[in-house]
């Protein structure tokens, strides 16, 4: 049932103070509001009830095993938030003069020279709010440089065919024609195709390593050298760094610019889809285009650099610089692995990523390339359970709720036929993983012997299968006031 | 190891079911000349009780005083129930919604959210957040210029009044993709965006959309009926920028003018999310139906299950960058989910009552903070337009010192200064006032203020 289904009118929650203002009769008639807004009228008890009872319809990291392949589902310090949730933190205003906000400043300047040393770049901005903002900023700055040289022949901008969405999506939104390149039977970048494909068109290549098929690209230098010599930038997608943190840094690799998701390697929440925070780093030559405000230490004193010290910004990502209370906790987190930690995430995350995969080997399942080692995740593909018993990546990954694990990605990346994408993570335990291999191999029994119900699954969640189809045919995006009339169909 | 739960014996067993004999070789693919090894710039690692001791001390240095700053970002009154669901774990550590029916909770809680902010705004659909209230205004345009079929140019009419800050965030994100942004001056007097302004930077190949700000960055309530309509007799669309706060006061954007405005857009930190030094925040997107397949972001959508059980899901995925790639309406991937389950709960507990006591006690807080401060010799309003709860004033000192010595001899943060955004108001403070400031805090403020303009 909806909160608005449980309304009655005047009923309420006493949470504000009484107060007695008068109409506000300096307020034009013309411009004010004729009937309040149809809002749910319920009691405290009720919003927090209906509330707690919806999270319960909610698989989570702190509820459940969530392999979901390229997100890195880790856990989720606790310590993060209730820090950056301080009130000093929680309650300054973006616009405060700097000398009511030297703690925060210290821990984004802090945070900022963490992540040049762990990537090896040499200027970082925590501006952007998530990866994918990340990747415009980044192509942004890629499309200043070229620019600012007087290139105006840079109008393409490379990607594998194995990338994510977002890649070519930013690249068009910075005004550049996205041309695929193709991956290799290996899982590597097709570097004869990326040498024909290269040119003075283009602008750079967007790669993500280890790639979203799980494997490190060990033509890594050649690459940046072919995309070099064209006179092409490289973009590194940090979505995947959890699994090279500490072991070997973008910057080395030849990459000028790249993007950090703080929400999957330094182990920020996900929320239910966010917020982020995807901070961007680059090379010398690229630095003059960060975006502001980046945080300045001079003396003791940390202080806002804005567009009136960086003239050669691209600008502004949001209004007030980026989502610091994620910054805090990234920073919290990052404090705590400390110089030593950072290579254990690695360690640990591919640890997990190769035992799972060859357990899941040795269960029969196929990889999708399986003479290469994992990175921190790995592809399973279904093909042949596809063809076999007519069941696909989605029918076992419904079935996966119902065993009590959430599915790992499907249907991403979109060269591997039914591919299941898992990514453990390394704060998982051996337990936890031997008990997702064991559930994969029972669900493969059940579509041998009745694929009928995998294809009905799930059996034990809150709802059973739903229909997109529907959804997306007879739209309904809101709750209307007609509904509660006509009785509408919550149940 | 912090996170890590493996012991040396689960290392020794999984590395025999790989078959590898170290950690180490797992990274032989990984060409040797690349690796890196331990940096020294890092600082070691703290334990969780050294870094609380850290964070407990910088916070400290952080701690407030009275804040009559608001210029898009204002503190309101966030009830205890709010973050404590909001940060159960089950909203907390989930990720976007892909299996819906193990994220029934999320799902229906954003339903829940369009349909609040569907009620607020009287549109038709709404998407369930943007990063912030500047890049929800950017999608915005980037939606009404691809939507405007009727209009060959790229030409935005975007409000002198509309926050600097949005101004500057629409810019980065829009240029690159050719976009026309024109801005309008407001009348010196009153301080609104004259529709007269406008028709004179019309050009010759017409408007692709409008934007209307109310109440604008000056908390000036604009013309919205009149502007609305001249950007419709233009064949543009109107793109309304609204406080959704003053909403429970306001005239909706669906009703503005004739027809209403085909958009609106805008910032949702006051429903419940902490000032937090400017984000995470949430920007809200919402629309008339005729443009719900433009819409960037995700978009959750009532159906039936296969027992035809009403529940929830992700719909509309084809606009979106993971099938449309290229194509996509946005790139937006990651939004700022958690902030909308706070709106959410926040909302609910407030109701439409409620937030229009809130809406009423700031109008009323801010109009009483500034019949105190303009009592003052020289102190006076800079423009005579109707307000929501933002006021800019004039002052016979420079604001940038009289901040400072609000700050240090009041602990008031006073406002916040207009001149390096609007040189020609170089004298001019803009203050609110929430429902949070106290009498007290106000007296503070005006007797502070008084003695700095008398000293002189
Ligand atoms: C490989 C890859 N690139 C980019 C992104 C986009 O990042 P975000 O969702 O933070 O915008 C993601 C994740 O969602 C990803 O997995």
């Amino acid at each position: 049932m909806l909160i608005h289904d449980q309304s009655r009118p005047g009923r309420r929650a006493n949470v504000l103070a009484p107060s007695h203002t008068p109409e506000p009769s300096d307020i034009p008639q013309a411009l004010r509001r004729r009937a309040r807004p149809r809002l749910p009228e319920v009691s405290e008890l009720q919003v927090v009830r209906h509330y707690t009872r919806l999270s319960q319809q909610n698989f989570s990291i702190d509820t459940h095993f969530y392999p979901l392949g390229s997100c890195t589902m880790k856990y989720n310090p606790r310590v993060c938030n209730s820090l950056a949730a301080l009130p000093g933190f929680a309650e300054r205003h973006p616009l405060a003069p700097v000398e009511h906000g030297q703690g925060v400043l210290a821990c984004l300047h802090d945070l900022q020279e963490i992540l040049k040393a762990v990537t090896g770049m040499s200027a970082v901005s925590l501006a952007p709010a998530a990866g994918a903002q990340g990747e415009l900023t980044g192509v942004a700055m890629i499309r200043a440089y070229h620019l600012a040289r007087g290139d105006h022949a840079r109008t393409e901008m490379l990607i594998p065919d194995a990338a994510h969405g977002t890649n070519p999506a930013s690249a068009v939104m910075c005004g550049y024609q996205a041309r695929e390149i193709p991956t290799g039977p290996d899982g590597d970048v097709d570097v004869e195709a990326l040498r024909a494909a290269v040119g003075p068109q283009t602008a750079g290549i967007m790669l993500t390593n280890p790639s979203t098929v799980g494997v490190f690209d060990r033509n890594i230098e050649e690459i940046a050298r072919i995309v070099h010599d064209a006179g092409g930038l490289l973009y590194y997608d940090g979505a995947n760094l959890n699994a090279i943190l500490g072991k070997v840094r973008p910057g080395d690799m030849g990459f000028d610019v790249i993007h950090m998701n703080l929400h999957k390697t330094f182990s920020t929440p996900h929320g239910g889809g966010g917020p982020g925070a995807g901070p961007v780093g680059v090379s010398a030559r690229v630095a003059p285009y960060l975006p502001v405000p980046l945080v300045e230490r001079e003396g003791d004193d940390y202080r806002w650099l804005t567009e009136a010290d960086r003239p050669e910004t691209i600008g502004r990502m949001t209004a007030f610089g980026g989502n610091m209370g994620i910054l805090l906790r990234a920073y919290v987190y990052a404090r705590m692995l400390g110089r030593e930690g950072m290579a254990r995430v690695a360690d640990f995350a591919t640890l997990n990523a190769n035992y799972l995969m060859a357990r899941l080997q040795q269960a029969g399942f196929e990889l999708a390339y399986p003479e290469r080692r994992a990175s921190h995740e790995f592809i399973v593909t279904l093909k042949r359970e596809a063809k076999e018993y007519g069941v696909t990546a989605m029918d076992f990954a419904k079935r996966l709720l119902d065993y009590g694990f959430h599915a790992p990605t499907t249907y991403f990346p979109l060269l591997v036929p039914e591919c299941l994408l898992i990514e453990p993570t390394e704060t998982e335990t051996q337990e936890s993983l031997d008990g997702f291999v064991e559930a994969m191999i029972a669900i493969r029994r059940e579509a041998q012997e009745d694929p009928e119900k995998l294809k009905g699954a799930p059996y034990t969640m809150p709802r059973r299968r739903l229909d997109d189809v529907r959804a997306a045919r007879q739209l309904d995006l809101a709750w209307t006031p007609q509904q509660a009339d006509g009785g509408g169909d919550g149940q | 190891m912090p996170f890590i739960p493996h012991t040396d014996d689960d290392v020794a067993a999984m590395l025999q079911a790989i078959g590898a004999p170290s950690i180490e070789s797992l990274f032989d693919e990984i060409p040797a000349a690349l690796r890196s090894g331990e940096r020294a710039e890092i600082p070691p690692a703290l334990s969780e009780q050294e870094i609380t001791r850290l964070m407990r001390l910088r916070a400290q240095t952080d701690e407030q005083p009275a804040c009559f700053i608001g210029a898009g970002a204002y503190d309101h009154y966030i009830p205890a129930a709010v973050w404590q669901i909001a940060t159960r774990g089950e909203y907390y550590s989930a990720y976007t919604p892909y299996q819906a029916e193990a994220s029934q909770g999320t799902l229906q809680v954003l339903y829940e959210f369009q349909s609040m902010m569907t009620a607020l705004t009287a549109l038709d659909a709404s998407n369930t957040s943007l990063y912030d209230g500047a890049t929800a205004l950017a999608e915005a345009l980037l939606m009404a210029v691809r939507a405007n079929r009727r209009c060959k140019s790229r030409r935005v009419l975007i409000p002198r009044a509309l926050h600097p800050l949005y101004r500057s965030t629409v810019r980065t994100i829009v240029e690159p993709q050719g976009l026309e942004l024109v801005e309008v001056d407001f009348d010196a007097a009153s301080g609104q965006t004259p529709v007269e302004r406008c028709t004179a930077l019309a050009g010759d190949q017409g408007v692709a959309a409008v934007v209307i700000n109310q109440p604008n960055f000056f908390g000036v309530l604009e013309t919205v009926d009149a502007l609305t309509d001249w950007a419709h007799e233009q064949g543009a669309l109107a793109v309304a920028v609204v406080n959704p706060l003053a909403l429970a006061l306001l005239t909706p954007p669906g009703e503005w003018g004739a027809a209403g405005a085909d958009i609106a857009c805008g910032e949702a930190q006051p429903f419940g999310m902490p000032l937090s030094s400017g984000g995470p925040y949430a920007g809200f997107l919402c629309c008339k139906q005729a443009l719900v397949r433009q819409l960037p972001g995700r978009i959750v959508g009532r159906t039936l299950d296969a027992d035809g059980k009403p529940g929830f899901t992700l719909t509309l995925q084809a606009r979106e960058q993971h099938i449309r790639r290229s194509k996509a309406t946005s790139n937006i991937c990651t939004n700022q989910g958690l902030m909308v389950t706070a709106a959410t709960i926040h909302l609910a507990l407030l109701g439409a009552e409620g937030l229009e006591q809130v809406a009423r006690a700031c109008h009323a807080n801010t109009l009483g903070l500034v019949e105190r401060l303009c009592a003052l010799p020289g102190v006076e309003p800079a423009f005579t337009g109707a307000i929501f709860h933002e006021q800019a004033l004039r002052l016979p000192r420079a604001p940038r010192e009289v901040l400072g010595r609000l700050a240090a001899e009041a602990d008031v943060l006073g406002g916040f200064a207009l001149g390096a955004d609007y040189p020609e108001l170089d004298d001019a403070l803009l203050v609110c006032a929430t429902e949070q400031r106290s009498e007290e805090e106000m007296r503070r403020y005006a007797s502070a203020l008084a003695e700095i303009l008398e000293a002189g």
